[in-house]
């Protein structure tokens, strides 16, 4: 309250809920936007403009891009682009579950051993990860699981094991599972300290309070982060290409070194492909996430179906009430 | 009078006590909530327990379940420790899945409810006796519908509990609590989160609670409940029992100047 001692006390304000009849029958005139207006034309220009270059420009080439397209060697490139993202996803989203669960542990050794973890792999650049991994064999020519200093239990020979593809998603893997981990624990502290107790009043069982209770509504907070780390994944196997493993985008870039002059036409191909790829996780994430909300909200998010038919009706109740005014 | 004279009051039993609390002290950082308290809870009694905030009432009930450790002191329910166990005349922590086991025989109600939200209402009542591996799927849901029944609430089984109103959700909350089929039921200020015409309703479901002969520890602000339902009233101030006796005797004639100027201040 900002007035001064001594203001207007309320018996003296006149009364103000008796509008004056004149008034209350009048519909309201929105209020005029010229700005709003103005600003809409300036962008639909440019659009048209943008639209207009992208059709028109003959360096394009739109007829070599219908060529590229689909041809069986950029989709072999888009398959390795999906097996590597596939892999990665899932074994990055495992360690980081597993690196979020050691963060989060009492043992201060797992706590240590994750957080440095995910700050080496997070400063480290992928490609620079790729690469190690990629000279790896040279450095050690067997990998072998046994005691520290001690005997070896088992003895692997790297160069049979470590084909093109597994470095590939043995690197993107360990990177993925650095950011992955940092997703789960903000989703598993996103969930209420209430929820955890009640668990345990319960007496639920250890794994039981955490797969059931705890990681299922921790996964609504997880699967917005995690789908966006998703969609950077999908573009970061696009350096596989350095570990000379041929996908989508290393494909492109090999017949554009057999065909220079379609480079351009080439790298359009790799750019529409990779808008699919993203906008197909993009759909997909949506479902999930109207999975996930199930008891978070009253009413379940609508699907796009569902918005447009009631986008729909509004428009027509409407146009109805402007035609009965 | 100290808390130690009051528990020589009380008859020693031959069958264990429901509860039993044992010179339970303990400390957040260097605050100290509970101060030597000891209680008995006789199976089939209802015991309020009333206090101002931060007399350490919520910090008691949460010791007999082992939410909260105590630094010194032990409780049993049952005649069974809970927690710890005696190894040569000291107390040693049990197993985590011992406690777990232990809890899911005392059942817990809390003032927020902690429904899981993502769970139908039928699934949060019939989830822990197939977590704890007592009921087969199909046994525990025929449980819940019948306790759910109970509470007045047999129709909002395929319900989430963010559909309902709080004082449902408290319902469902003590149905889930009796689905494990408690020795006693601990009550956490279970209408404070209530909006005032829903206390009533939960209310009424912890009366029919108490006449039926189950053993309840309620923490509650509500002293005319009290008054109704309890056979003894504990009044907590500053991490002590000040006094303990029926109703009659402690609500309409206080022997403690703490307990007379909190009655006359929530009165």
């Amino acid at each position: 309250m900002s007035e001064p001692p001594g203001a207007v006390t309320l018996a003296e304000v006149p009364a103000a809920d008796t509008p004056s009849e004149k008034l209350t029958a009048q519909r309201v005139q929105p209020l005029r936007r010229p700005g709003r207006w103005i600003a809409t034309a300036v962008v639909l220009v440019l659009v048209a403009q943008f639209v207009h270059g992208l059709v028109s420009n003959p360096f394009y080439q739109w007829d070599r891009f219908g060529y590229w397209f689909l041809r069986p060697v950029i989709l072999d490139g888009l398959l390795i682009t999906l097996e590597v993202t596939a892999y990665s996803a899932v074994l990055g989203l495992l360690g980081g579950i597993l690196l979020a669960l050691a963060r989060l542990s009492k043992s201060p050794v797992l706590r240590a051993v994750s957080w440095t973890y995910v700050w080496a792999l997070r400063s480290i650049p992928l490609i620079v990860v790729l690469l190690f991994l990629y000279n790896f064999s040279a450095l050690y020519q067997t990998l072998s699981v046994g005691v520290p200093f001690g005997p070896a239990f088992f003895t692997f020979d790297e160069s049979r094991l470590a084909t093109d593809m597994v470095i590939a998603v043995v690197g993107l893997s360990l990177n993925e599972a650095a950011y992955a981990a940092e997703v789960v624990r903000g989703g598993i502290l996103s969930v209420d300290q209430g929820q955890h107790e009640a668990a345990a009043a319960l007496g639920l069982p250890k794994g039981y309070q955490f797969r059931r209770i705890v990681f299922p509504q921790a996964l609504r907070s997880i699967v917005p982060n995690y789908v966006n780390q998703l969609i950077g994944l999908v573009k970061s196997t696009s350096l596989v290409f350095y570990v000379s493993l041929l996908d989508l985008f290393g494909t492109a870039q090999t017949m554009g070194a057999t065909y220079p002059g379609d480079i351009v036409s080439l790298l359009l191909v790799v750019t529409v492909w990779y808008l699919i790829l993203t906008s197909l996780v993009s759909v997909v994430q949506f479902y999930v996430e109207r999975y996930y909300a199930r008891g978070a909200t009253r009413s379940l998010p609508p699907t796009p179906l569902q918005q447009l038919r009631t986008g729909l009706a509004d428009l027509r109740a409407r146009i109805r009430r402007e035609a009965a005014v | 009078m100290t808390a130690e004279t009051l528990k020589a009051d009380v008859p020693a039993e031959v069958v264990p006590a429901a509860v039993e609390v044992h010179d339970v002290h303990k400390w957040y950082g260097a605050h100290r909530v509970l101060d030597g308290v000891s209680l008995t809870v006789r199976p089939g009694e209802v015991t309020v327990i009333l206090g101002p905030s931060g007399s350490g009432k919520s910090t008691l009930l949460r010791v007999i379940n082992h939410l909260e450790k105590p630094e010194i002191g032990h409780v049993s329910v049952n005649g069974e420790p809970i927690g710890v166990r005696r190894h040569g005349g000291r107390l040693r922590e049990v197993s985590e899945r011992t406690i777990l086991s232990q809890r899911s025989r005392i059942g817990f109600v809390f003032q927020n409810f902690n429904l899981f939200p993502h769970l139908t209402v039928l699934d949060n009542v019939a989830a822990a006796p197939v977590a704890t591996g007592r009921l087969t799927k199909p046994q525990a849901q025929d449980l819940a519908r019948e306790l759910l029944g109970r509470v007045g609430l047999a129709d909002k089984a395929g319900a989430y509990p963010r559909q309902l109103s709080g004082g449902q959700q408290q319902r469902v909350a003590i149905a889930r609590a009796l689905a494990l089929r408690p020795g006693v039921i601990l009550f956490d200020e279970p209408t404070s989160a209530l909006d005032p015409e829903l206390v009533g309703e939960v209310l009424a479901v912890i009366k029919d609670l108490a006449t039926s002969g189950t053993t309840l520890v309620i923490v509650t602000h509500e002293v005319g409940f009290a008054r109704e339902v309890a056979d003894k009233v504990v009044f907590l101030d500053g991490g002590r029992i000040v006094e303990q006796g029926p109703p009659h005797e402690v609500l309409d004639k206080p022997r403690h100047e703490r307990t007379r100027d909190f009655l006359s201040k929530v009165l």
